[in-house]
């Protein structure tokens, strides 16, 4: 094996945690059940990745495998990046095209191939139709970087992507470009949001119709598709303080009541469509909850008008 | 005999299903079927046959629960608090999720002459045994327990389980 490429097996496996180790060296799944067996995980760290790298030299293992590792480390390692977000948005007039991953994981790769020549580009597909792409960049002269690369994730049934990677920002035209020959698709999964009805017919439900007309607003709201994945929200009010009661100390006042109100949820928008059906909250929710999606941002400073 | 029917009324269907499930399970000599409602007034039916009993849930969780009860309360026939309407508040188990006092539903249940029971419906046992009691209640309620009807059995559990307001 090539010099760089086995310091470079070194310097990935020798990142990754020993609580982590195995799991990770599973889910990369380069290295069979046997030849991990043979690697006595007692001794010192660094004699662990050696043996290692010597495995992964029998396996005549290749940069692209490399490349694999080191995105399931960045996976696992996610929440230690600070990424951000685009919204791809269409131009008037396109179509809807149905969405084909393999297609567009080829065609990414080959203008980024065509644009730059000296690049790295690797693909993982992930949960809920997601693609993590690792991009190692290079120069007309200079081989791809392998320790500096780009992620990008983008969740193919939505218009969104994320980034993570200064050196990205030179190059973030480029990128466009490879997402622009795909339009998002909203070619949707089908899902229920059904309730759990019992169908024990010696439970008799009333309010059938209420019932129907919740499930039916809520799927208008949220669609029929699993929601993105979001962990809060943010309101911050400078409206003036209203109040029923007649009276009061802060009824009184002139100046807008400076107040912040945070949801936070492990999948806020999930949990505010079944807000409705479990009866916890009237359908329709306010829309200043459910425009997050359209209006594609959870930041939301809210004025008198 | 005619089946037992009782009526449980909250907004959240979830609970409401779940205690409409420990009924079913628990004993009862005469034949149950339970009605789930989010609200009064319920929609008119033709053919709807007698409730013997109306539990009012109230989460205590939910302003919107108590809200919603509070509501319905006023669509109900006068002659039903006579014995055949309880409440019964959930989740004064996590103190700290609360957003209704427990005085708020002692105040109602008093102003409505009627009692009042407390049970985490999340919690599976407790839930059982608040089934069986509403099942026993419900059966009392119904006429089918020789000797005990709705109006006794209500002066009989004011003294114990309702301390007035005075003493609170």
């Amino acid at each position: 094996m090539d010099e760089t490429l086995a310091e470079f097996f070194r310097r990935t496996i020798l990142k990754i945690p020993m609580t982590e180790m195995m799991t990770i060296l599973k889910t990369w799944n380069f290295l069979s059940e046997n030849q991990l067996q043979t690697v006595n995980f007692r001794q010192r760290k660094e004699s662990i990745v050696q043996d290692l790298v010597l495995l992964c030299e029998e396996n005549h293992a290749s940069l692209n495998d490399a490349a694999h590792l080191d995105i399931i480390y960045t996976q696992f390692h996610r929440h230690q990046k600070i990424w951000d977000v685009f919204q791809m948005s269409k131009a008037p007039g396109d179509d809807i095209d149905l969405f084909d991953m393999e297609q567009f994981k080829s065609s990414f790769k080959k203008i980024l191939q065509r644009a730059l020549k000296n690049v790295t580009v690797s693909f993982r597909d992930a949960e809920e139709n997601s693609v993590w792409i690792r991009i190692a960049w290079g120069t007309q002269y200079k081989k791809p970087n392998q320790y500096k690369p780009a992620y990008v994730v983008y969740y193919s049934q939505t218009p969104y992507a994320f980034t993570s990677s200064s050196r990205l920002k030179s190059n973030l035209p480029l990128l466009g470009q490879s997402f622009e020959t795909h339009n998002c698709t909203t070619s949707l999964q089908e899902g229920s949001l059904g309730l759990d009805i019992n169908m024990d017919s010696r439970i008799i439900h009333e309010n059938k119709v209420e019932k129907e007309r919740v499930q039916r607003v809520t799927q208008e709201i949220f669609g029929d598709y699993p929601q993105p994945r979001l962990e809060f929200a943010q309101y911050k009010l400078e409206t003036k303080f209203k109040s029923d009661l007649n009276g009061g100390i802060l009824a009184e006042r002139e100046e807008p009541l400076r107040c912040l109100v945070k949801f936070s949820s492990p999948h806020l928008l999930e949990a505010l469509k079944s807000l409705a059906p479990a009866g916890i909250a009237d359908a329709p929710l306010s829309p200043l909850l459910t425009c997050i999606p359209n209006k594609g941002k959870n930041y939301f400073k809210i004025r008198d008008k | 005999m005619p089946a037992v029917v009782p009526s449980l009324v909250g907004t959240e269907d979830a609970l409401l299903q779940q205690l409409a499930d420990s009924m079913l399970k628990a004993d009862c000599t005469s034949e149950l079927k339970v009605h789930l409602a989010r609200s009064l007034p319920l929609p008119c039916s033709v053919n709807r046959p007698r409730i013997d009993l109306i539990v009012f849930v109230v989460n205590l969780h939910s302003k919107l629960s108590l809200q919603s009860v509070e509501e319905s309360l006023c669509h109900l026939d006068a002659a039903f608090f006579l014995g055949k309407v309880a409440f019964l508040a959930t989740g004064a188990g996590r103190d700290s999720h609360c957003s209704i006092h427990r005085n708020t539903v002692v105040k109602l249940a008093h102003t409505y002459r009627s009692p009042l029971l407390f049970c985490d419906l999340e919690i599976e046992d407790f839930r059982a045994a608040m089934a069986q009691r509403l099942v026993r209640l419900l059966q009392i309620c119904a006429g089918h327990v020789p000797g005990v009807s709705a109006l006794n059995l209500l002066s009989l559990m004011r003294g114990s389980e309702n301390p007035s307001l005075e003493d609170l």
